[in-house]
């Protein structure tokens, strides 16, 4: 390989990891913000793939109405899709004290057997799978090399990176709220014996959460693909939820780990088509055996939220 | 002469939790600028009312005033509202996030938290009232008796015109507790009102204005500090005359060695170092007490002698079989009894008492390899009768009350006749008659030849019971006396850390 070829093998790697890391750092940003505050959401997976469709049919059945902001649409849908379930998840967990992880697997299966289900309703059986014009990319530097295509991303990605990743940092670590959200996931009593409503900002906490989610799963169907397919999230809210416990909990550091799964990601593609003499499955493996591995050696110590699991009674 | 509406009054209170009635039809009126105790035993209903004026309980009867006004307390938020602060028995904090971050938690004006104005609000806060601390710790490093200011300040700084404490001195060592009243007193001369929640009538007697006592729910009377005395307090208490064991002067068969410790070493479950070289030895016929403000080592210690945590260095023997790190059936089997310091885990909630009685030697109960139900059941029969335990045989252990749950647990060990008994805060929570009980037959046994090792956070039951005392600060032990040369203040200077 000469230089030439490899620099643009190495853009091409930046720019994709970036990509394929957005749709995991809504998801594991989101799960941040409910765990913090004490509810493990394992409805992720469900909410993404939920946030996928809804965002899809609602641009989809938009454009057709012939509504010019029809993406806009698509992902305002998606989020009413995460904060419903989210809601759900709340009436399971915070008000009626279930089981998070039995409530939150049967979101999932929830979320997804609705997903299809709606497909069908909306778009029948038809041969030819529906796709909408996505979201266009950004070209912040143009057709400059090197920083041009590393650049040349969707705005949803730009968000992720720039405006989330702070704004949740501050969120948590900077405002009454976010004092609050930890305390109610740390100490319960404790928080609600210095006038903190418990049961409310566990609800703000999941809704964020859920909104986060579906938006992560929407940036597949509308920014990146422009379809919806059953395959479309493929077990990434597990990996949000592993990313989760690598971060310990922190939203910097769960966008480096949402990056880490990038490259990867990005990289086994690359692989695949240099033609080693391996079966792809092997590759396509290799980003989960690596979050199974920064896992096993940074999530042994992980400080748990100290009232991860447990639902809040006064008596 | 017009009086001055009480800072808070409660009329005709009732609580109850399922059958239980915690409180019923109880009155109680605080002045302004008064501190007042709350006095009854353990049980007595003085938590549950308090939790009640600060909104974690709902009353089911009766009303609240707050400075003449009737008040709606749904919650914290409405009591805090109302001027009232609570520093409840188990701190209210969060332990990792600062100083700051819980004084201010939920008492914010501004979504957006300056950090550093905090921090100044608070160590203003700290120099007005008088209390030291220091705003940017972390909780999870404070000590005791430093949360318990945080707590204090916490309150304050919520602008509480009335402070509520629930048992403030159980966790401190005496000279502390001397600290936490000389503040209180100065709180009280600038105009704030405290409820002083206690069962140690000398306590009551020193810094109170008046006492208000509760008794099995009851309201038993409200009177003058300065007009009465702790006898009549502790009748008022208990609703009877005398209370409290008596230790016969002469020993048992008090001779040999029959537990060893040498230079034992652990570590805590954050693996710092909790024990630092203990070495002594108990002799049958005594019971050596361990004496030391909570969080010193002393769970760590009988963890190590229990076979439930490793020790990292040094011996320990048990009637001259060395034990050192063996697992608790070995333990047991060198005839060793061991009563563990929470008693929710050493029994099977879900399981019945007759299955928890048989359960640490279930090889007994086994016929034609299946288990003998008949056996199971009879044995508990004995013990219940024998231990006079309040339980039949097939209800699920969880369903009783501490004492009694404590009773099956003294059944289980000494019904075995340990030669050697480990014994770790054994009437925490329980009531004056089940406290006595339990005292009763340590001495019993004690009398009997066991060599007793009591670990124990209350003062005055390592006082009443021990022949010998032995004080640990920090993983060390610091002396060990013979009760005859142990008094308050010698042991409250040793469980500070100072070698007297
Ligand atoms: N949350 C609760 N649920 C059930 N019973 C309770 C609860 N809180 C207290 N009790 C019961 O109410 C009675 C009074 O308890 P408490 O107010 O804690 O007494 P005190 O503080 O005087 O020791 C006890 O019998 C106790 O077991
Ligand atoms: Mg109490």
């Amino acid at each position: 390989m000469d230089d030439t070829l490899f620099v643009t093998f190495l853009v091409g790697l930046i720019a994709a990891t970036l990509r394929v890391a957005t749709p995991l750092v809504y998801g594991s940003i989101g799960e941040v913000i409910t765990e913090r505050a004490g509810i493990l959401n394992l409805g992720i997976e469900g909410i993404m793939f939920l946030g996928a469709f809804a965002g899809f049919a609602v641009a989809a059945k938009s454009f057709e109405a012939g509504i010019g902001g029809y993406l806009w649409l698509g992902l305002l849908g998606a989020i009413v899709s995460g904060v419903l379930m989210a809601l759900l998840m709340g009436l399971l967990t915070v008000t009626l004290g279930l089981n998070q992880h039995v409530s939150g697997l049967g979101i999932t299966l929830l979320a997804i057997g609705l997903s299809l289900f709606g497909f069908r309703l909306v778009f029948g059986e038809s041969s030819v799978l529906p796709s909408v014009d996505p979201f266009s990319q950004l070209f912040v530097f143009g057709e400059t090399p090197i920083l041009g295509p590393i650049f040349k991303q969707y705005l949803l990605t730009y968000v992720a990176f720039l405006v989330l990743v702070p704004l949740a940092w501050w969120l948590l670590y900077r405002t009454s709220f976010g004092l609050e959200l930890r305390s109610v996931g740390e100490n319960p009593e404790a928080a609600d014996a210095a006038g903190v409503n418990v049961f409310r900002t566990r609800y703000l906490a999941l809704v964020i959460g859920g909104a986060l989610m579906a938006v992560g799963g929407a940036f597949l169907s509308i920014a990146q693909l422009g379809a919806f397919s059953p395959g479309i999230i493929a077990g990434r809210g597990w990996v949000c939820i592993a990313l989760v416990i690598f971060a310990r909990w922190d939203p910097i550091r769960a966008t480096a780990g949402a990056v880490l799964f990038g490259a990867v990601f990005a990289l086994q593609l690359r692989l695949q088509t240099l033609g080693f003499d391996l079966p792809f499955e092997v590759f396509l493996a290799l980003p989960y055996l690596v979050t199974i591995l920064a896992l096993a050696i940074t999530g042994r110590n992980a400080n748990y939220p100290g009232a991860y699991l447990k639902p809040y009674r006064r008596e | 002469m017009p009086h001055e509406p009480y800072a808070v009054e409660m009329r005709g209170i009732t609580k109850r939790f399922g059958t239980i009635t915690a409180n019923r039809a109880v009155d109680f009126a605080l002045r302004k600028g008064e501190v007042q105790a709350l006095l009854g035993e353990n049980g007595a209903g003085k938590t549950t009312l308090m939790r009640i004026l600060y909104g974690l309980y709902h009353a089911d009867e009766g009303d609240i005033f707050v400075d003449g006004q009737m008040a709606d307390i749904r919650s914290p938020r409405h009591a805090i509202a109302h001027g009232v602060g609570m520093v409840t028995q188990h701190f209210a904090l969060v332990p990792p996030i600062t100083v700051t971050e819980n004084i201010i938690l939920g008492y914010t004006d501004r979504f957006n938290i300056d950090l550093d104005a905090a921090h100044n609000k608070v160590a203003e806060a700290s120099r007005r009232f008088g209390i030291a601390i220091e705003p940017r710790a972390l909780v999870k490093n404070l000590s005791v008796g430093e949360r318990q200011r945080v707590e204090i300040i916490k309150a304050l700084y919520r602008d509480a015109k009335v402070l509520i404490l629930d048992e403030p001195t159980a966790v401190l060592a005496p000279q502390e507790a001397d600290e936490l009243f000389e503040s209180l007193k100065r709180l009280r001369d600038s105009g704030l009102s405290v409820i002083f929640i206690s069962h140690k009538l000398h306590e009551v007697m020193a810094i109170t204005d008046r006492v208000t006592v509760l008794r099995s729910g009851e309201l038993a009377g409200t009177v003058n500090t300065a007009e009465t005395n702790q006898a009549d307090l502790a009748k008022m208490m208990v609703g009877r005359e005398t209370f409290g064991v008596t230790k016969s002067d002469v020993n048992g068969r008090q001779g040999d060695i029959a537990l060893r410790l040498e230079k034992i070493s652990a570590l805590d479950s954050k693996e710092l170092v909790a024990l630092k070289e203990i070495s002594f030895e108990v002799r049958t016929g005594e019971i050596l007490g361990l004496a030391g403000v909570s969080g010193n080592g002393q769970s760590e210690l009988a963890q190590v002698l229990e076979g439930t945590r490793p020790s990292t260095g040094g011996r320990v023997s048990a009637n001259g079989r060395e034990i050192t790190n063996a697992g608790p059936e070995q333990i047991m089997a060198t005839g060793v009894g061991r009563i563990p310091e929470d008693r929710h885990e050493s029994v099977v909630a879900e399981m019945t008492v007759a299955q928890n009685m048989a359960l640490e030697h279930l090889h007994e109960f086994v016929r034609r390899g299946m288990l003998d139900k008949k056996r199971i059941r009879a044995h508990a029969e004995t013990l219940i009768e024998a231990y006079q335990i309040k339980a039949r045989p097939n209800d699920r252990i969880r369903t009783l009350s501490g004492g009694n749950m404590q009773k099956v647990i003294l059944a289980r060990v000494l019904e075995r006749n340990p030669s050697v008994i480990i014994v770790a805060q054994p009437t925490r929570g329980l009531d004056v008659g089940a406290t006595e009980y339990v005292r009763q037959k340590l001495l019993e046994q004690r009398q009997r030849g066991a060599a007793i090792l009591l670990i124990s956070e209350d003062l005055d039951e390592i006082l009443e019971l021990s022949d010998r005392i032995a004080v640990i600060y920090e993983g060390e032990i610091m002396n060990v006396l013979p009760a005859a040369e142990a008094d308050i203040e010698r042991l409250g200077l040793l469980m500070c850390g100072v070698s007297v």
